[in-house]
């Protein structure tokens, strides 16, 4: 490949750029190999999330932040968001387009990847070679890892979640600020977000970017069987996370689901109660840093992997320590 | 009235321990057995919804080798009015690939008088993962496309799709026809009813052959990651471990939160 530069599509929220859009931007530093990292945004942002996300991006080494403004880009259009990254590739000249295994991610460089008349590869966690490119990817919900060449005129992937750190660069930057208008056509509008309704907090979201998560899977016993794992969750000020088997029975709701079809979690600590650890629940939270297990089976996968265990009865295991936690803090 | 079509991909088990084919293609399926992964499960209901709602019908599809009529013969039992096979090796096939040959089923049924006014996928096989087969689809067809639904129906003639947001629920409403990758979370499958099966059993399936060779996937190889040997702790049993745990929590400094 010729030397050129790697765009990246950055996705916000309150405080700048997300944590998974600040991986995806130390990926594209290290792939773009001294070459400069354009980081992509579309539509309005407030003031007070762009005064965040400068120096997020000048952390990372970003070059330049393109922009894209436009009427129409007030509400989310998976097709809008891709045209304009299309437009960066042009623009910047880059010779690769990423952005964060997000579903948000994964949708717009997948109308890319079309837009381009290229391959995509989705859920990338490492490059192996640069030229030609190889790239390692998650298949089977995380649990094999395909090595997937990418030989197009310009590489379109997306970085799986917490398969890296988002280290800062060596030199910091200051990031060049253009916007622009990308070229939209009627079409690209049409499936877009007409309104957005906020229920119950979706804790997907959360989940991805706890330090702490809780989780808890069959042993929980029934729907009433929550009661001092959310305690525990609210004490050390975590996130509940739950199996599939918890939402299939409708214990709890499926935005709390850890796994292969929930959310990925990378926490400080993650502590499941009565979670056997099935593959696909493996998949969701292999990237935490420390595992304690509660389970009354000592020979649980999840046991069995985690760092550390307790083996017994999650129901009284969990409330003892609700108790330890509330008599040291007095 | 809707029609629906809804493309399913006959996929290997993988609840339990995961082996590699010798040739590092695939996953060797030879004794954990078949399924469709669960965001098609979800696909293959909302189908049945909306035809029932609509007075429409729903077909099941899927491409692949004809040991996938076990899976068409499972959607068919639960409800889907007719299936058919494109039959493929899908070993050489990419998610560009799978893609063209669907639209081209789609655009021979149309051209013999059926438009599909939704087509439903899976958000993301459950093997390979590409995340982008509905997209491209949707791009071949000339359609509005939304990925990661969780809901949908069809009201006064339009595709109303929701799915979760970064910030609630999110509304998507579309023209028909339109195609729709849909998340598991928002409908429970249904379990077959004994007369669904006897019926399934009979039903015929329409076999057909892809029109064009495959452009081929970027695939060198997959591998497992290596497997760490147990290293656990075990802080004590019962009860009588909890102040062991928050000794922990304390060392890791999540208790000062």
């Amino acid at each position: 490949m010729t030397a050129a530069g790697v765009g990246v599509l950055v996705e916000t929220d309150g405080h700048g750029a997300t944590l998974v859009s600040r991986e995806a931007l130390t990926f594209a530093r290290e792939l773009a190999g001294g070459q400069p990292v354009h980081a992509v945004v579309v539509g309005p942002l407030d003031a007070d999330v762009e005064d965040a996300l400068l120096p997020q991006l000048g952390e990372q080494g970003v070059a330049m932040l393109h922009h894209a403004t436009a009427d129409g880009l007030g509400a989310y259009s998976a097709a809008a968001w891709a045209a304009a990254a299309v437009d960066v590739v042009t623009r910047a000249s880059v010779r690769a387009l990423l952005a964060a295994g997000t579903p948000r991610g994964n949708e717009v460089m997948a109308h890319a990847a079309v837009r381009l008349g290229v391959a995509m590869a989705a859920n990338v966690v490492a490059a192996d070679g640069v030229d030609p490119l190889v790239v390692s990817r998650q298949v089977v919900g995380g649990t094999v890892l395909e090595e997937m060449r990418l030989d197009d005129a310009v590489a379109v992937l997306s970085v799986a979640g917490h398969a890296l750190d988002p280290a800062p660069a060596a030199s910091p930057t200051e990031p060049e600020v253009t916007a622009f208008t990308p070229t939209l056509s009627e079409a690209d509008l049409v499936a877009r977000v007409v309104r957005t309704e906020v229920g119950a907090p979706d804790e997907s979201a959360a989940l991805g970017s706890a330090r702490v998560v809780v989780g808890a899977g069959r042993g929980a016993g029934s729907a009433d069987g929550f009661k001092d794992l959310v305690s525990l969750t609210e004490l050390l000020g975590g996130v509940l996370g739950v199996s599939r088997v918890v939402t299939s029975l409708g214990w709890r709701p499926h935005h709390e689901q850890v796994g292969q079809t929930g959310s990925r979690i990378a926490p400080d600590i993650y502590i499941p109660c009565g979670i056997s650890g099935a593959i696909q629940h493996w998949a969701g939270c292999s990237s935490a840093k420390t595992i304690l297990a509660i389970n009354t089976d000592p020979e649980a996968p999840m046991v069995t992997r985690a760092h550390y265990a307790v083996i017994g009865d999650l129901h009284e295991i969990v409330p003892a320590i609700n108790d330890e936690i509330r008599r040291r803090r007095g | 009235m809707a029609n629906v079509l809804v493309c399913i991909k006959r996929v290997p088990e993988t609840s339990g321990q995961i082996l590699l084919t010798d040739d590092e293609q695939a996953v060797d399926a030879r004794h954990v057995g078949w399924t469709v992964s669960a965001h098609e499960e979800c696909a293959i209901e909302l189908a049945t919804q909306v035809a029932g709602a609509t007075g429409g019908t729903s077909t099941v599809l899927t491409v692949g080798s004809s040991d996938a009529v076990e899976q068409l013969r499972g959607a068919l039992a639960v409800g889907c009015d007719s299936a058919v096979l494109i039959e493929a090796d899908t070993a050489t096939y990419g998610p560009a690939d799978v893609a063209a040959a669907i639209g081209d089923v789609v655009s021979a049924h149309e051209a013999n008088g059926t438009t599909y006014d939704l087509v439903l996928l899976g958000n993301d096989a459950a093997d390979t993962g590409d995340f982008q087969v509905g997209v491209r689809l949707a791009a071949l067809l000339g359609r509005p496309v939304v990925t990661g639904i969780s809901a949908c129906a069809v009201a006064d003639g339009v595709i109303v799709a929701r799915g979760e947001g970064p910030e609630g629920t999110e509304v998507f409403e579309l023209p028909p026809p339109a195609v729709v990758a849909v998340m598991e979370g928002g409908v429970s499958p249904r379990y077959p009813s004994i007369p669904g099966r006897m019926k399934a059993k009979r039903a015929p399936i329409e076999t057909v052959s892809p029109q064009r060779e495959p452009a081929g996937h970027g695939r060198v190889r997959w591998k497992l990651p290596p497997q760490q040997p147990s290293s656990v702790e075990i802080l004590g049993t019962g009860p009588e471990a909890a102040p062991a745990v928050v000794d922990l929590l304390e060392e890791l400094g999540v208790l000062s939160r």
